[in-house]
C-alpha cells in the first residue's frame, strides 16, 4: 500500500527519473563488469566511481531542494549533515580495518594508536556492527538537525538569519573535527579503508555495487521527496515558503512542518554522505567547509529550485563541469563557478528546468507564472 | 637549560667588568689558590673555586671563565696551572697571575682541568658573586639575578658585603632576595628561612614563584610560609594574566570591529547580505601591498608613510569595487536576500581568483613601518605597537562612520532610504544613487580594515574568508542596523574569545563561542540591540 502510494505520487516526469535511475543502477555496473575493455560501451572503474560520487551529490542536492525549494529555508550548512553521515560510515569502515592497520592494533584505529590512546572512546563503541553504524548514519544527522531545527524554528529564526546560523553550525563542526582530541582523526580524517560488509572496498564488484546502491538510494530519495511535496503536507510547506505568517494565522503549526521537512532533509543528506565515503575512500573535516555547503546550494539553483528534478541535473552538470575544468583549465574553474552563481541568480531564477519549461510552453501555451511574485512578501519578512 | 644562558650573561659581565676598581691580593697568594684548582677531584675543585672567589681579586673572573671553557691546564711536570690556547698540536701557555707567556707545551705534557655541570654551576655563582660589587648598576643587577637563580649558599658572605654597600634601592631588594634564596638552600635556622621566604615573595616575579614552589611541600613553618607566599604571588600574577587576556581580547575585538563595521552598513543598514565583504577586506590588504611595492621601488624614503598613503588607496579601491558590484549585480536582487547571498558568494569567488591570478596564490609580505614595530610593557602586560595602533584606528573609523551617518547630507539620505524607501524617493532623494554610495561606503570601510589586517595577518587571496563568518556573527549578535550594537558585539566576542582561550584552548573556545551565539540568536533573533517599532516590520 505504501509502495503504491509512493508510486502514485510521481508525476510523468518523476516516473521517467526513477526508471532512468533504476536502469542506470543496472546498466552502468554491467558496462563495467560484463562489457570487455576496449568496447565502446565499457565503463572504466574510474568513471563508475566518479558517476557514483555524482549520484551522492545529487542526493545531497535533492535534500537541499526539499528545504529550500519547497519550504524556503536556505540552508548553508547541509554539508554538515552530509559529512556527519559520512563520518558515521567512515567510523564503521575504520573498525572493519581491524588489525590490518599500520600499527596492527586489533581495536584502535591507527590515528588513536598514534595519539597514544589506550582504549576506544565511548562514541566509537558499536561501530564495528554494520546495522548500528547504518542506524547512526540516519540518527546522528537526524538528531542534530532535530535539535537545531527545534531551537531555531520555535524561536522563529527565519530568512538570512537562519542561513547564517546554519553556516555557523557547519563552521563550528569544521573547527571541532579538526581537533585531534575529538577522536575523529583530526586534520587527516578517516581513510585507508579495507572492507565494507566483508567485501574488499577496492574490488570492481564492490564499487559496482556501491554505484548501484547510490542510484537506487537516489531513486528512493526522489520518490520519498515527491511523496512529501505532493501530499497535503507539501502544500502547507509551499504555503509556508510563500507566506509564513499568513500560514501561521490560518492555524497551521508552522514550526512542526518545518521541523519535519528539515529533519527528513538532513537524514537524506546523511545517507548521501554515507554512500559518498566508501566510494571516494576518505572523509575529512574539509567536508564541513561552509563553501562546500554553499556549492551544494548552487547545484540546486542551477538545476532549478523547487522542481526535485532540477537538483539532480544541477548536481551532475556542475560537478561534471568541475571535474572537466579542474582537469583542463584549473584557473578557470573558480571564475566559472563564481559566474554560475551570479548568472543563475540574475537570469535563471528557475534554473535549467525552468528554462526547459519556458521553451516547451512557448511551443504549446503560455504557462502560469510559477516564479511567483507573491513570494517576495513572505521572504522579506 | 638556564644556567648555560646564565653563564653567557656572566661572561658578558666579566668582559665589562675588567677595568673595574682594582681589588687585588698578593700574587703569591692568588697563585697558590689557582694552583689548588689543578689538584684533586671535583669536590676539591669546588672548594678551590670557592676559595679563589673569596679572594675577591679582579683577576679571578677571567680565571674562572677559562676554567669553565676548559682552557685551564696543569703542567704535569710541576703542577703549575696555566691558560692554554691551541697552537697547532701544542698548547701556548699563559701565566694566569702575571699574564706573561710561558712558552709552548706539547699536548702530552699538560692535563686539562676537567669540569662538569655541577662545577660550571659553581663557577657561575662564584662569578655572579664577584660581579655583585661592580661599579656598574646594570652589571650588579644582572649579577644579583644570576645568583638568585643559582641559589648557592656560598654566595651569602659576598651578598652580605654587597648589600651593605649597595645604594640603589631595587638592586638592594634584588640582592636581599638573592641572599634569601641562597639562605633557603643552606642549613640556616627555620626563622631565618621564613624571613628569607618573605623577602623573596616581595619580588613577586615568575622566577620567585618558580623558586618558592620548590619549597611548598616542605614540613613546618618554612613550608607554610612558602605555600602562603606562592598563593600570594599566583593571585597577583593571575590578575596580570587577566589583564593581558583582556588586552588581547580588546585587540581581537578591534579587529572584528573593523571587519564587521562595513558589513554593519551593507547588511545592517541596507539589508544586503554581502558574502563578498571579506574580499573587500582582501582588496584593501592587496592595495596596501601594492602601495608598499611602488614605494619600495620608487621612493624608499617614504616607507614609513606607506600605510597612511595606502589608506585612501585601499578605501577607493574597495569602494569602487563595491559600487561596481552593487550596480551590476545587487541592485537587481533587492528584496530577495537569499538570492543576493548566493550571487555575492559567486562574486567573492571571482574576486579571489582574480587576485590569485594577478598576485599569485602565496602570501605576500607587507612590512611594518618603524613606528608600528616593537612593544612595551605595562606591569606584566606586553603591548605591541601594532595592536595599539589598530585599536586606535578601529575607534577612529567607528567614530568617523557615526559622524558621516549623523552629520552629513549623505548620511541623512542613507538613513531616510533605510527607514522608508518610497517616502524618501517621493521627497526627491535619488535612491539608486544613495544605494550605490552606501554600498561603496561599506565596502570602502572594509578596504580600510584590509590595511589594518595586512599588518597582523597573512595577505593571501583567502584573507577575507577567515573573517566573513566572524563578521556576520558580530553584526547579528550586536543587532542588525545598529552601529553601537556592532561595537558592543565586536568587543564582547573578542574579549570572550580571549578569556575562554586559556581554559578551553583556541579552537574549542571558538567553538563554544559559535554555539553560544547560535543559542543566543534563538533567544533574541534580532540581536542584542534590536530595532524597535516600525523598522522591524520593513
Amino acid at each position: 500500500m505504501i509502495i503504491s502510494f509512493l508510486v502514485d505520487s510521481l508525476d510523468r516526469r518523476g516516473r521517467i527519473v526513477v526508471i532512468l535511475l533504476v536502469v542506470l543502477a543496472l546498466l552502468v555496473p554491467a558496462g563495467n563488469l560484463l562489457v570487455p575493455e576496449g568496447s565502446a560501451f565499457h565503463v572504466s572503474t574510474y568513471q563508475l566511481t566518479l558517476c557514483g560520487k555524482y549520484l551522492t551529490y545529487a542526493l545531497l542536492a535533492l535534500s537541499v531542494d526539499l528545504v529550500w525549494g519547497y519550504c524556503g529555508i536556505l540552508s548553508l550548512g547541509h554539508g554538515a549533515f552530509f559529512a556527519l553521515g559520512g563520518y558515521a560510515m567512515g567510523m564503521y569502515l575504520m573498525r572493519q580495518i581491524g588489525a590490518r592497520g599500520v600499527y596492527a592494533d586489533p581495536m584502535l584505529p591507527d590515528f588513536m594508536v598514534f595519539l597514544n590512546w589506550k582504549e576506544l572512546p565511548w562514541f566509537w563503541q558499536g561501530f564495528d556492527m554494520a546495522w548500528y553504524a547504518f542506524l547512526m548514519v540516519v540518527l546522528v544527522p537526524g538528531v542534530i538537525a532535530l535539535l537545531f531545527g527545534w531551537l531555531s524554528f520555535r524561536s522563529r529564526v527565519t530568512g538570512v538569519y537562519l542561513s547564517i546560523i546554519t553556516q555557523a553550525l557547519t563552521y563550528a563542526l569544521l573547527l571541532a573535527f579538526f581537533r585531534n582530541d575529538m577522536g575523529f582523526g583530526g586534520n587527516n580524517g578517516l581513510t585507508d579503508f579495507k572492507d565494507i560488509l566483508g567485501f574488499p572496498i577496492q574490488a570492481p564488484g564492490t564499487r559496482a555495487a556501491l554505484f548501484a546502491a547510490s542510484a537506487l538510494m537516489l531513486a528512493l530519495g526522489f520518490v520519498v521527496a515527491s511523496a512529501v511535496v505532493r501530499s497535503k503536507l507539501g502544500k502547507v510547506l509551499v504555503a509556508i515558503r510563500d507566506a509564513e505568517s499568513r500560514t501561521r494565522f490560518i492555524g497551521y503549526r508552522v514550526e512542526h512542518y518545518k521541523l519535519f521537512v528539515w529533519t527528513l532533509s538532513a537524514v537524506m543528506a546523511g545517507v548521501a554522505g554515507a554512500l559518498y565515503v566508501p566510494q571516494v575512500g576518505i572523509i575529512n573535516p574539509s567536508e564541513f567547509d561552509p563553501s562546500a555547503s554553499i556549492e551544494a546550494v548552487i547545484w540546486v539553483a542551477v538545476g532549478g529550485r523547487g522542481t526535485l528534478i532540477g537538483p539532480l541535473i544541477g548536481a551532475v552538470a556542475v560537478n561534471f563541469g568541475k571535474t572537466w575544468f579542474t582537469g583542463v583549465l584549473p584557473e578557470i574553474w573558480l571564475y566559472a563557478l563564481g559566474a554560475l552563481f551570479v548568472v543563475v541568480t540574475l537570469f535563471l531564477p528557475r534554473g535549467i528546468v525552468g528554462l526547459w519549461d519556458r521553451v516547451v510552453s512557448r511551443r504549446a501555451k503560455p504557462a502560469p507564472d510559477v516564479d511567483g511574485s507573491g513570494r517576495q512578501a513572505g521572504e522579506a519578512a | 637549560m638556564s644556567f648555560f644562558r646564565l653563564f653567557t650573561i656572566l661572561f658578558a659581565l666579566i668582559v665589562s667588568f675588567q677595568p673595574a676598581l682594582a681589588s687585588r691580593i698578593a700574587d703569591t697568594d692568588l697563585s697558590s689558590r689557582i694552583v689548588a684548582l689543578g689538584a684533586g677531584g671535583f669536590d676539591d675543585l669546588e672548594k678551590a673555586i670557592a676559595n679563589l672567589a673569596a679572594s675577591g681579586d679582579d683577576r679571578v673572573p677571567a680565571v674562572l671563565d677559562r676554567l669553565g671553557n676548559g682552557e685551564l691546564v696543569v703542567r704535569k711536570a710541576d703542577g703549575a696551572v696555566f691558560f692554554a690556547d691551541k697552537a697547532g698540536t701544542d698548547f701556548r701557555l699563559t701565566d694566569p697571575v702575571t699574564g706573561s707567556d710561558a712558552g709552548l707545551a706539547p699536548k702530552a705534557t699538560v692535563e686539562k682541568v676537567k669540569v662538569n655541570n655541577r662545577i660550571r654551576r659553581t663557577i657561575a655563582s662564584a662569578v655572579g658573586a664577584l660581579t655583585l660589587i661592580s661599579p656598574d648598576p646594570a652589571v650588579r643587577r644582572a649579577a644579583a639575578e644570576a645568583v638568585m637563580k643559582s641559589a648557592d649558599a656560598a654566595a651569602i658572605p659576598v651578598l652580605n658585603q654587597a648589600i651593605a654597600t649597595e645604594t640603589v634601592a631595587d638592586i638592594r631588594a634584588m640582592m636581599m632576595a638573592a641572599r634569601a634564596t641562597a639562605l633557603l638552600a643552606s642549613s640556616a635556622s627555620e626563622a631565618d628561612k621564613v624571613a628569607a621566604i618573605a623577602a623573596i615573595a616581595d619580588l613577586g616575579s615568575r622566577d620567585a614563584l618558580g623558586f618558592l614552589s620548590g619549597y611548598t611541600s616542605t614540613e613546618g613553618a618554612v613550608g607554610d610560609a612558602a605555600r602562603k607566599a606562592v598563593a600570594a604571588i599566583e593571585s597577583r600574577l593571575m590578575l596580570w594574566d587577566i589583564g593581558q587576556n583582556l588586552w588581547y581580547g580588546l585587540s581581537l575585538g578591534s579587529v572584528l570591529l573593523l571587519a564587521a563595521i562595513g558589513l554593519a552598513i551593507t547588511f545592517g543598514v541596507m539589508g544586503v547580505i554581502n558574502m563578498a565583504h571579506g574580499e573587500m577586506v582582501m582588496l584593501g590588504a592587496y592595495a596596501t601591498f601594492t602601495v608598499q611595492e611602488v614605494i619600495r621601488t620608487s621612493w624608499p624614503g617614504l616607507f614609513d608613510y606607506s600605510l597612511l598613503i595606502a589608506l585612501p588607496v585601499a578605501f577607493l579601491t574597495a569602494a569602487l569595487a563595491g559600487i561596481l558590484i552593487e550596480r551590476l549585480v545587487i541592485r537587481w536582487l533587492y528584496g530577495r536576500p537569499l538570492e543576493t547571498l548566493l550571487a555575492t558568494w559567486g562574486v567573492s569567488l571571482i574576486l579571489q581568483q582574480t587576485v590569485r591570478s594577478i598576485y599569485g596564490a602565496n602570501n605576500r609580505e607587507v612590512g611594518n613601518p618603524s613606528w608600528m614595530s616593537g612593544s612595551f610593557s605595562v606591569g606584566d602586560i606586553q603591548i605591541t605597537w601594532t595592536r595599539l595602533w589598530i585599536i586606535l584606528f578601529a575607534v577612529a573609523v567607528f567614530l568617523a562612520l557615526i559622524a558621516v551617518l549623523k552629520r552629513t547630507r549623505l548620511g541623512l539620505e542613507m538613513r531616510a532610504v533605510t527607514q522608508n524607501r518610497q517616502m524618501a524617493a517621493a521627497v526627491g532623494i535619488r535612491t539608486p544613487l544613495v544605494d550605490a554610495l552606501t554600498f561603496g561606503l561599506g565596502s570602502g570601510i572594509a578596504g580600510l580594515a584590509g590595511v589594518a589586517l595586512s599588518q597582523i595577518d597573512n595577505v593571501s587571496p583567502n584573507l577575507g574568508r577567515g573573517y566573513i563568518i566572524d563578521s556576520f556573527m558580530v553584526v547579528v549578535f550586536g543587532g542588525v542596523g545598529n552601529l553601537w550594537g556592532t561595537l558592543v558585539g565586536a568587543l564582547t566576542l573578542g574579549v570572550a574569545n580571549k578569556v575562554l582561550e586559556p581554559y578551553a584552548g583556541a579552537v574549542l573556545g571558538k567553538i563554544i563561542l559559535l554555539v553560544a551565539i547560535i543559542l543566543f540568536i534563538q533567544k533574541r533573533p534580532r540581536g542584542l540591540f534590536a530595532l524597535k517599532g516600525r523598522a522591524v516590520e520593513a
